[in-house]
């Protein structure tokens, strides 16, 4: 993954008109700083994979280490363009640097460094919950396949031509695959992964054919140029554009879980390892939003009565048939926990398309409703995970009904799951899970969608019920006849002298950050909800 | 009455909604050295009654200090910005309609609190309930301090999980299920409100209630306000709640601990009916005129409704459960308070203020004395309780007795006492509605609901024969009043035999704001 690959992908359909009248623009100058996010992490990716030929058994937990920083380091990057005006492979001679508007196929806007950010911190946290795990995966191909999905995803927010999109989606995907199914010798991961896998190909090929049909249609790939020659589409033409322009949709709607296209998830989910799961969940998402949104908002706008009512149907099925599976969920079943929260995940997922469908009736700026939700979810659900993890390790079932009495047990990290939960659901005390609710609603208003705000208060109310019942479970009094839990919590009292995590006794370092984390960050964004809601309000394109 | 700067004012005013936020977060944090009590408990509950008689404090030295020469001014204001994204400003601020609501709303906690103090209801730790009871009350104040629309709906919200949690967690029989019922009908209700909200806000293009009532709905085309009326009204009519959708009530209210059904019907109802007045007239008047007569019709079929429903449970034979029957009388009473808003006149507005603050003072009163009853008996249900002839409270236990007579007459509108005068000028407002509304439909409603009086007095009646009369029987003595619970009950007493005699003290202050509102700031 490597920037010149991307150049060759995206420049290459122009070279032919280019080449003719000017040698020079085959070279091209790169802004560095503007692609060192992910390319940072890219690189960190192959040394990690390096680095662990040399390194013998008992020091592979460096390699946690060093993925840790890098993704920590590509973090930092992004503060130096926090102006979000920087962009880079840029053609028609454009000047690259500050101020260039021509076409580009890399642009580090506000909309592109909000994204990074949030899959780098995604990515990062996934890294976290980790560290404890791996020692039964294979710690070096472990890090590097999560270091290069983390890459490609980083990159996917800033692509703005079709063919960097599909490769930045492709190097997320791809590598994710292997995730789920690391976990050597367990039936459930293999067949979680080739599920994934079959449809996520389909997903891409679908996609590919439609990105082969706007490309002919139009002539290019960059967004902006598509937009601007859809606008007159030749008559004859007209049809492959509209069908282009569905397939390329479907494609990403495959990405995001959007119902129809959601079965995939919970069997994903439940057989991947749990840090996986909470990538997926956050990372994998954000991937798919921001490139539904980039091809949507930015490519296709002048189709926005066509795919506009197609998204806000699909949102309210997705919401609608994610609530009702979860609601259907069996406490008592194995890994109801991790399924009950992958339904969530697809029934938020349905929230997070209201505003881009929003954004077909009125103005762009809806799109900012989508990140901040995005942000929001993104921190609470690893936060959900996280503790998730910490109750995985000594109730390896991960039923919900496992959950039953952890104020008892662990008092803090009880207390941060009901936050999360509550966030999730959307009601006090989880003020921002409140507010990012009300910005989403409010778009739906705003844009005249009165019907699928309706729908969306009626699910609000049905996921209230589970993630409600959720909490209540947590602070009920421990079952007594619980076998495996106090012999568990003997095998620990040794250690707890030693170390004793503010989350309970036997909490690796690692999970407990973990969970600091996103607390802290769920509890500072309550009392300022104004730190990631800002973006609803303003147009970050 | 007594001169205070404006800025102590304000701190007052962000003290009574911050600090049992605050004392939630304490109360769950182990007690300090030196504080320690006589056990975990016993600290946990008297910093409970701490906190809240410091709010019951700041909240009586903020009416002391409010002008009431000028009830109509919103006072004690803060206008700070918050989320600038979605336009929510935290802006706070009381004026003649909210101060009696924030006083009464921080009296029954405080009462609640003393009472558990003593009494605390079975259940699990002491310190969650603690920690509950301070997230609702600051909830509560909240929402009758906020004027801003989305800050209302947060704190519309804020109740509902402590709400849910004393419930499920302290009531009685059947608790989970009412619980669930409460907590989801409520939330469907705000949701769909949330909704209209913003549309009202989104088309006007700020959620400041002051700037919006000010407007009197000039800004907001007719269609835009019928939308917005039916979508809030439903959330707070959920609330109130208003026949047909009470039907989370009474279950609430059976399965709910003593504590949670006073604050229940004393203060939670309250935030219904305070939105109507303090949303929907002076912000969609036009919304308000298309849907006030069908206020108005549900409104009396509530009262006949709940009147019925009275007679059904008291009759013997019939397995009534006293709190359900109180629960019942409340969805009447409510609906003498949407008979009220629902005539758009400033009578009948200041009845429905009136008769608020009377039913929270009144229901308040019967739910804890039935739930001493039903500590004293094991046992709320009528027919267990009365046996054959009665259960002779009067010769039993005198003085509970008393107090319960007392309170039921104060219910059924006696006149001298709180309950008369908002149900009269809920009446008189109905008879002379404002202008555009069908007088004969409100001639009708009003004639129905006179009759609902009587239903109500009936009721009453029975309850007194059935509990406090009835044969002596050869039964050892019941525990008659308790110290603990005279200081909890004996305010309550008090007030309203002061509203009920000398209502002015009350309409003062209502009755400029409500002409305030009602003519949209121009007054």
């Amino acid at each position: 993954m490597t920037p010149a690959v991307v150049t060759a992908g995206a420049a290459a359909p122009d070279l032919v008109t280019t080449a003719a009248e000017s040698t020079t623009s085959l070279i091209q100058s790169v802004d560095w700083l503007a692609i060192a996010p992910p390319v940072v992490v890219a690189a960190m990716a192959l040394i990690v994979l390096v680095t662990d030929l040399f390194l013998p058994e008992r020091r592979k937990p460096l390699l946690g280490a060093l993925a840790i920083a890098g993704l920590v380091a590509a973090l930092a990057l992004l503060v130096p363009l926090r102006d979000g005006n920087r962009s880079t492979f840029c053609i028609d001679g454009a000047a690259t640097g500050p101020g260039s508007a021509g076409a580009c196929s890399y642009t580090a806007d506000h909309f592109a460094l909000v994204i990074q950010a949030l899959v780098l911190g995604g990515a990062l946290l996934t890294a976290l919950l980790s560290l404890g795990d791996t020692r039964r995966l294979p710690a070096g191909e472990f890090w590097f396949l999560l270091l290069s999905s983390a890459s490609g995803a980083a990159l996917l927010p800033a692509a703005r031509d079709l063919a960097t999109l599909v490769v930045a989606l492709e190097v997320a995907s791809l590598p994710a695959f292997a995730l789920v199914g690391i976990k050597r010798g367990d039936r459930r991961s293999s067949e979680a992964a080739l599920k994934f896998f079959l449809s996520s190909v389909v997903a891409t090929a679908v996609m590919l054919l439609g990105v082969s049909f706007v490309y002919a249609t139009t002539g290019t790939l960059h967004l902006t140029e598509i937009a601007a020659r859809l606008d007159d589409v030749p008559g004859q033409l007209d049809t492959l554009a509209k069908a282009g322009v569905a397939l390329t949709l479907v494609g990403f709607a495959f990405k995001t879980a959007a119902a129809p296209f959601h079965f995939w998830v919970p069997d994903t989910y439940v057989g991947a390892p749990l840090p996986i799961a909470a990538y997926l969940s956050v990372v994998g998402k954000a991937v798919g939003f921001s490139g539904l949104i980039l091809v949507t908002v930015i490519a296709f706008p002048a189709y926005a009565d066509v795919w506009g009512p197609a998204l806000a149907v699909l949102a309210a099925l997705t919401m609608t048939i994610g609530n009702v599976a979860a609601l259907r969920q069996n406490a008592g079943r194995a890994r109801s926990a991790v399924r009950l929260l992958a339904w969530s995940s697809v029934a938020q997922a349905g929230y997070l398309l209201v505003p881009i469908a929003s954004a077909a009736y009125s103005s762009d700026e809806h799109i900012g409703s989508t990140v901040a939700y995005a942000l929001m979810y993104a921190v609470v659900n690893l936060g959900a995970f996280a503790v998730a993890a910490l109750v995985a390790r000594t109730s390896p079932g991960n039923r919900i009904t496992d959950y039953r009495g952890l104020y008892a047990t662990r008092p803090l990290a009880a207390l941060a799951m009901a936050f999360f939960l509550l966030c999730l659901a959307g009601l006090p005390p989880g003020i921002i899970g409140l507010f990012a609710k009300v910005t989403v609603f409010s778009a739906a208003v705003d844009a005249g969608l009165g019907w699928l705000a309706v729908v969306m208060a009626v699910n609000v109310v049905i996921a209230l019920y589970y993630y409600l019942q959720w909490t209540a479970t947590l602070f009920r009094a421990p079952e007594k006849a619980s076998e495996e839990t106090p012999a568990a919590a003997r095998e620990e009292t040794p250690a707890d002298g030693a170390v004793r995590a503010p989350t309970g006794h036997g909490a690796p370092a690692s999970l407990t950050v973990a969970i600091a984390l996103t607390a802290a960050a769920g509890v500072v964004l309550s009392g300022a909800p104004q730190t990631v809601l800002r973006f609803a309000a303003v147009n970050l394109f | 009455m007594i001169d205070i700067s404006e800025s102590v004012m304000q701190f007052l005013l962000a003290f009574i909604v911050v600090i049992p936020l605050v004392g939630a977060v304490a109360a769950l944090l182990p007690a300090p050295p030196g504080l320690k009590g006589s056990g975990p408990d016993q600290a946990v509950l008297r910093h409970g009654v701490t906190v809240t008689g410091a709010v019951l404090v700041a909240a009586i030295v903020l009416a002391a200090g409010f002008d009431h020469d000028h009830p109509s001014k919103m006072q004690a204001t803060t206008d700070i910005s918050w989320i600038p994204a979605l336009d929510v400003r935290i802006h706070l601020g009381i004026d003649g309609i909210s101060l009696p609501l924030l006083v009464l709303t921080a009296l029954l906690t405080f009462l609640c609190a003393l009472y558990s103090y003593f009494k605390l209801p079975a259940g699990p730790s002491p310190k969650a309930f603690v920690a509950l009871l301070l997230v609702l009350e600051s909830g509560t104040l909240a929402t009758f301090a906020v004027l801003d629309l989305l800050l209302f709906f947060l704190a519309f919200e804020m109740v509902l999980i402590p709400m849910y949690f004393l419930i499920a967690r302290w009531g009685g029989a059947q608790r989970q299920a009412a619980a669930w019922k409460f907590i989801l009908y409520t939330l469907l209700g705000s949701v769909v409100m949330l909704l209209g909200l913003l549309l009202v806000g989104l088309k006007s293009g700020t959620f400041d209630m002051v700037a919006l009532a000010t407007d009197n709905g000039r800004g907001l085309t007719t269609s835009v306000q019928v939308i917005a009326v039916l979508a809030i009204g439903i959330g707070l009519a959920v609330k109130t709640p208003m026949w047909p959708l009470h039907s989370w009530l009474p279950d609430a209210h059976t399965a709910a601990p003593t504590v949670g059904s006073v604050l229940l019907a004393g203060v939670l109802l309250k935030m219904g009916t305070y939105g109507f007045v303090r949303i929907l007239l002076p912000i969609t008047p036009d919304g308000m005129h298309t849907f006030a007569p069908y206020l108005a019709a549900f409104a009396v079929v509530g009262i006949i409704y709940g009147s019925l429903a009275c007679l059904a449970l008291v009759r013997p034979g019939s397995k009534g459960d006293l709190k359900r029957l109180i629960a019942y009388s409340s969805v009447g009473h409510m609906g003498f308070v949407l008979l009220g808003i629902a005539s758009m006149t400033p009578t009948g507005v200041n009845g429905a203020l009136f008769a608020n603050i009377a039913h929270g003072l009144i229901t308040g009163l019967l739910f804890f004395l039935v739930g001493a009853v039903k500590d004293r008996y094991g046992t709320a249900d009528l027919d267990t309780l009365s046996g054959a002839t009665g259960a002779a409270l009067y010769g039993r236990a005198p003085r509970l007795g008393g107090l319960l007579a007392f309170a039921a007459v104060a219910s059924l509108g006696l006149p001298g006492l709180a309950g008369f005068w908002g149900e009269m000028l809920a009446l008189f407002g109905s008879f002379d509605p404002a202008d555009g509304l069908s007088r004969p439909a409100f001639l009708t409603f009003m004639s129905i609901a006179a009759f609902g009086t009587l239903l109500t007095a009936a009721y009453m009646l029975m309850v007194v024969r059935r509990v406090c009369m009835g044969e002596k029987r050869e039964e050892p003595q019941l525990a008659d009043v308790q110290t603990y619970e005279f200081a909890a009950w004996t305010p309550l007493v008090a007030l309203t035999v002061l509203a009920g005699l000398w209502p002015a003290v009350l309409l003062g202050l209502t009755d400029p704001a409500v002409q305030k509102l009602l003519a949209g700031g121009k007054s």
